[in-house]
């Protein structure tokens, strides 16, 4: 899976090399026009196009297959006579599906900036602020950025982990948890669900341009956090609530 | 979690309880019970699945645990195990009440229940490790050469580096009884432990279980096959849709199922031979099903016999004929030597005499009902 997410920014990064016409500039999502001018912008670029889909799915199928997975393998008995605790058990499910969030976001920063030193010319990097900043400096912003992101993604890991605590069916919970993911944003683009939108974990998804000023502007990233823990709070205790009574019979 | 003085006390010879443990002291009437329940009932919904037992396992017995499918067998073992929740009862474990000493009592007990549950993508030692190190009790320092050990019980070692995916199902569970063994246990529950084992696998289990029972570990053995709890059970209890119908030590039960010997007479005189059994008491025989003359190279031998006897005389054409089984009960005071003087005096041509005791399957067929019905 970490493989396929690396493939993103490489696609990304080939696709806009190869259509080059050397004039710089163009149409494109924000940030793709730049790519060409800096190639440490590859990273951030295929992080925002990895958000909306790419991301949540594969963190979906990590969360989902958590503790559905193990009922569907006849294991998680096993495990639950060595004898593990179920409280243990899944706060181990947890971190594991946080530990992937981070793995997941790093692989596809990681990939970009080096797709993007290889394909592309890197320099001092121009922020959303104007201010210029150095290659080191720029690289501490993009590790800030996947940890952002990663914040972003607990939510909906401890929403996966909920719902894998609802079936013995694996490939149920990891579904059902993208789809969440899915409405969640869609319900995010509505304007007549404005009310709503501050709720949603994936209201912060996007905001991670404030990272990119001079100097940093960290109220995003705290809002981000804080939602992001009320997420964790709230589905970590419904799945307690669920698993600590529920009866094993897979 | 390798705290040495809990390590210490797990694996003490005498099977000491936890000294850490601010348990009461067991009383003298539960010491004696490996597993004790009470009033145990789960009802899923409308339907009760487990109703009302009272299971009594002593501490170092063999525990056969007997029923057709569906009679509520692994729902008792789950509850046993704190992975489902009693609707109403007691349970009790190694003295302990249940679940709520599920993490003291849990490390002293290894079970296998309802198949084997591997990762099919790990090999079997990697499966094995991985579940010992999910077990906080379990030192990671002996842990390699236990999962060797316990591989090596079951005839795994050989296979162990293979994926559990290229695994037979025999292998599985072989697998399987090897997690059990992981660390020295004072309760073993085995479920089903010899599903899909061919005849020598089976015949290892049964080894391995008595060496077990040997060590002093209790082990309670779950089975729908009656033949094999018979050899090698200590203690039996018997269920039958969410009851507990018998439950005894082995020899107990056979004794309470039946008191009469069962003798099987096979001859193609049979009104002759009925005649003869009732005037020696036994009560009237039952009509078998009829059998093909399966030893005519028997014949010859017998022939004689029949001639010399005084008898009624024997139409030949009978001799061609089919025999027929008889059966009856044998009163203790009848010797079975006298019932077949009898028949031969009176001209019976016995083609087979067997006096059996009631074995373990009549008493389940008389407990559970026959058929394959599985009882609602």
């Amino acid at each position: 899976m970490l493989l396929a997410l690396a493939a993103v920014p490489v696609l990304i990064a080939v696709a806009i090399r190869l259509t080059d016409d050397g004039q710089g500039g163009g149409g494109g999502p924000a940030f793709l026009d730049r790519i060409t001018q800096n190639g440490l912008f590859v990273g951030v670029t295929a992080l925002v196009v990895a958000i909306p889909l790419f991301l949540p799915l594969t963190v979906g199928v990590v969360a989902g297959d958590s503790v559905a997975g193990e009922a569907g393998t006849g294991t998680l008995r096993y495990l639950l006579v060595s004898p593990v605790g179920r409280i243990r058990l899944l706060v181990v499910k947890f971190a594991a599906a946080a530990v992937f969030c981070l793995a997941a976001t790093l692989t596809v920063s990681v990939a970009g900036i080096l797709i993007g030193l290889a394909l592309f010319p890197v320099g001092p990097v121009a922020l959303v602020s104007g201010d210029t900043v150095s290659v080191g400096e720029s690289l501490l912003r993009s590790l800030l950025i996947a940890l952002y992101i990663t914040l972003g993604l607990l939510g909906l890991a401890a929403i996966g982990l909920f719902i894998s605590t609802l079936t013995d069916a694996p490939v149920g919970a990891m579904a059902a948890t993208v789809v969440v993911s899915i409405v969640a944003q869609v319900v995010g683009q509505l304007s007549q669900l404005e009310w709503l939108h501050p709720w949603l974990f994936t209201y912060h998804w996007l905001d991670f341009a404030d990272l990119l000023r001079q100097p940093i502007e960290w109220s995003s990233f705290g809002a981000n956090a804080v939602l992001q823990l009320a997420y964790v709070a709230v589905f970590g205790a419904l799945a307690y609530g669920r698993f600590a009574t529920k009866d094993i019979l897979s | 979690m390798t705290d040495p003085a809990a390590q210490a006390a797990r694996t003490d010879p005498a099977g000491g309880a936890d000294p850490a443990a601010a348990q009461p002291a067991p009383t003298s009437d539960s010491a004696a019970f490996a597993i004790r329940t009470t009033d145990l009932t789960k009802r899923f919904g409308r339907s009760t699945v487990v109703d009302g037992i009272d299971l009594a396992v002593p501490r170092g017995s063999v525990f056969g645990f007997l029923g057709p499918n569906g009679s509520g067998k692994t729902t008792t073992i789950r509850m046993l195990l704190g992975l489902a929740s009693a609707s109403a009862g007691e349970v009790r474990v190694l003295e302990r009440e249940m679940p709520a000493n599920l993490a003291r009592v849990l490390p002293a007990v290894g079970a296998l229940i309802e198949g084997p549950g591997f990762y099919p993508f790990l090999s079997g030692r990697a499966n094995l490790h991985r579940l010992d190190s999910a077990d906080g009790f379990a030192s990671a320092s002996t842990r390699q050469a236990r999962v060797e050990r316990a591989l090596e019980r079951v005839g795994l070692s050989s296979a162990a580096g293979k994926k559990v995916r290229a695994y037979s199902l025999g292998m599985k569970q072989r697998l399987g009884i090897a997690n059990a063994l992981l660390t020295p246990r004072e309760l073993i529950v085995l479920d089903e432990p010899t599903n899909g084992l061919d005849p020598q696998g089976t015949r290892e289990v049964r080894t391995l279980i008595r060496s077990l029972a040997a060590e002093g570990t209790t082990v309670f053995v779950s089975s729908h096959l009656l033949s094999e709890i018979e050899q090698m059970c200590s203690h039996v209890a018997v269920m039958r849709a969410g009851r507990l119908v018998a439950q005894g030590a082995l020899d107990d039960l056979r004794g309470a199922g039946r008191t009469h010997l069962r003798l099987t007479v096979a001859t193609p005189d049979a009104p002759t031979a009925v005649a003869t059994l009732s005037r020696l008491g036994v009560p009237p025989a039952p009509l078998g099903e009829s059998h093909p003359a399966s030893h005519p190279a028997d014949r010859p031998a017998v022939r004689p016999a029949n001639d010399s006897a005084i008898g009624p005389a024997i139409d030949p054409a009978a001799d061609a004929a089919e025999s027929t089984a008889l059966e009856g009960e044998l009163p203790e005071t009848v010797p079975a030597e006298t019932v077949v003087a009898a028949l031969v005096a009176d001209g019976v041509r016995v083609r087979g005499f067997a006096v059996e005791r009631a074995s373990l399957e009549d008493l389940f067929v008389e407990l559970t009902g026959e058929g394959f019905d599985v009882v609602q």
